[in-house]
């Protein structure tokens, strides 16, 4: 098999060992655990007041835009991570291609600020 | 084939494997359950109290009580929920907590596998922790943990923002993705010195992806009783509290990898070099856990607009302009590594 391929069957196996223990624990606990359901018991927390409505209800759009914003600079971070490890190779050019990226960036994200995309109150 | 060349090529590898994989995760899992046992000592030293005193010998067998106790309470599935999803989501804030280890190197040539873009598989491992727990949030169907697991999704993501920056700036200091070569990297002098900015935002952002005080706004008991975790109860519980805590070691465990040299003594002179690295990779680790522990007993928590501003307006444009700097110092003086 390929050798770099092969590098990978430990986390492979990991990953089967881990899946198999999660399952497990969880499944003790259905046999060892009593399971004695009544309604009450089963019905959605709130402080002891019966639900009041759906909870999967409208929410603050601030929490689309933190998201929006995540993609673009989590983005950035893996444009940068190859641009890293190949730096010495590609030297003084490499470096200010680099930065006039960042730099385009930097305007968007200025931008953002003075739009108030990162205000929370 | 021969029935040799089978067990050879195939079943003796693999055991191999699976033993390395054992021996890993049995200290992983000693350590979580005793961290959660050091946690209370140490918290309750600082509020000048004992801490668990009543189970076996100064308390030591506190967490196999409390093992015991969860496996056997009722697993609650909540009317309302969505059953297979519900059941999903502990189970894999779980396995990426333990999963990640696999690449960590705890000696020279001690690590279950030695890919080449190791910080790579971290970082991707580590960005799927936050589906744990926005799962957990929307399949409770219940208001406490859908808020929770929302304010919880857009701090982690925040904050893994700055947490890339870190992790490039250091890549530019060892020109590798291979964990293994970056702790060879600091044989001169450690990254926590040179990148000592870096690695102070590198310790808060993992504060804050981890959910931790002062960042546990995900969990504020006073606001939303226990943020996402609110329906879950016994086992289902205990691997959210698993994975929290394996999250916590892992973390401490890469910022060792990254900026404390792994597994090198401080200096390399007699006294420090007879000890193997192993244990200056526990100790190291063991230091990083006590400072989120006494972090913990001495902050209040934060606000959450403070703590949306601190990540996206502190330490974004911050660890952005390091990553320039640094690379810059770099080109300027020839020192990128080849």
């Amino acid at each position: 098999m390929d050798a770099l391929l092969l590098e990978y069957l430990p986390i492979l196996i990991f990953l089967g060992i881990a899946i198999v223990m999660a399952t497990l624990m969880l499944a003790a606990s259905f046999v060892l655990g009593p399971s004695r359901p009544d309604s009450e018991k089963l019905s959605a927390y709130e402080c002891g007041f019966e639900a009041f409505d759906d909870a999967r209800s409208k929410f603050d759009v601030r929490f689309y835009l933190v998201a929006i914003l995540f993609i673009i600079f989590d983005l950035e971070v893996a444009f940068l991570f190859p641009w890293a490890i190949s730096l010495g190779d590609i030297g003084v050019f490499g470096f200010w291609s680099m930065v006039v990226f960042l730099g385009i960036l930097t305007v968007g994200f200025i931008y953002e600020w003075k739009k108030g995309a990162l205000e929370w109150e | 084939m021969g029935e040799g060349a089978f067990l050879e090529g195939y079943v003796i590898p693999t055991a191999i494997i699976v033993a390395q994989i054992v021996a890993v995760m049995i200290p992983i899992l000693l350590g979580v359950a005793y961290l959660t046992y050091a946690e209370r000592k140490v918290i309750g030293a600082i509020q000048l109290r004992q801490g668990p005193m009543t189970v076996g010998p100064f308390g030591l067998l506190q967490p196999i009580a409390d093992a015991l106790k969860l496996l056997t309470k009722e697993t609650i599935l909540p009317a309302g929920s969505n059953r297979i999803v519900f059941l999903m989501a502990p189970m894999l804030t779980f396995i990426l907590a333990i999963i990640a280890w696999a690449v960590i190197p705890f000696d020279e040539g001690w690590v279950i596998s030695d890919i080449n873009v190791g910080i790579l598989y971290l970082f991707a491992i580590s960005s799927l922790g936050v589906y744990g727990v926005i799962m957990a949030g929307w399949a409770s169907n219940s208001k406490y943990p859908f808020l929770g697991a929302l304010r919880s999704a857009a701090q982690m993501v925040s904050y893994e923002v700055s947490i890339g920056f870190v992790m490039v700036t250091v890549l530019l200091c060892v020109g590798s993705l291979n964990l293994t070569d970056i702790v060879m990297a600091q044989q001169t002098i450690w990254f926590a010195v040179p990148l000592l900015p870096m690695f102070v935002i590198f310790f808060i952002s993992v504060l804050a992806e981890t959910n931790r005080a002062p960042f546990d706004l995900p969990e504020g008991e006073s606001e939303l009783v226990a943020g996402f975790m609110v329906e879950y109860s016994s086992m289902s519980f205990a691997l959210f509290f698993l994975g929290e805590y394996a999250n916590m070691i892992l973390m401490s465990g890469i910022a060792t990898v990254l900026f404390l040299g792994g597994w090198l003594p401080p200096v390399d002179i007699a006294p420090f070099n007879w000890i193997p690295g192993p244990i200056w990779f526990g100790l190291k680790v063991a230091f990083l856990l006590f400072v989120f522990l006494w972090v913990r007993a001495t902050f209040p928590r934060y606000r959450y607009d403070q703590l949306m501003r601190l990540g996206w307006k502190v330490f974004l444009p911050f660890s952005l302009l390091w990553v320039v700097l640094t690379a810059g110092v770099l080109v300027a003086f020839d020192w990128v590594p080849a």
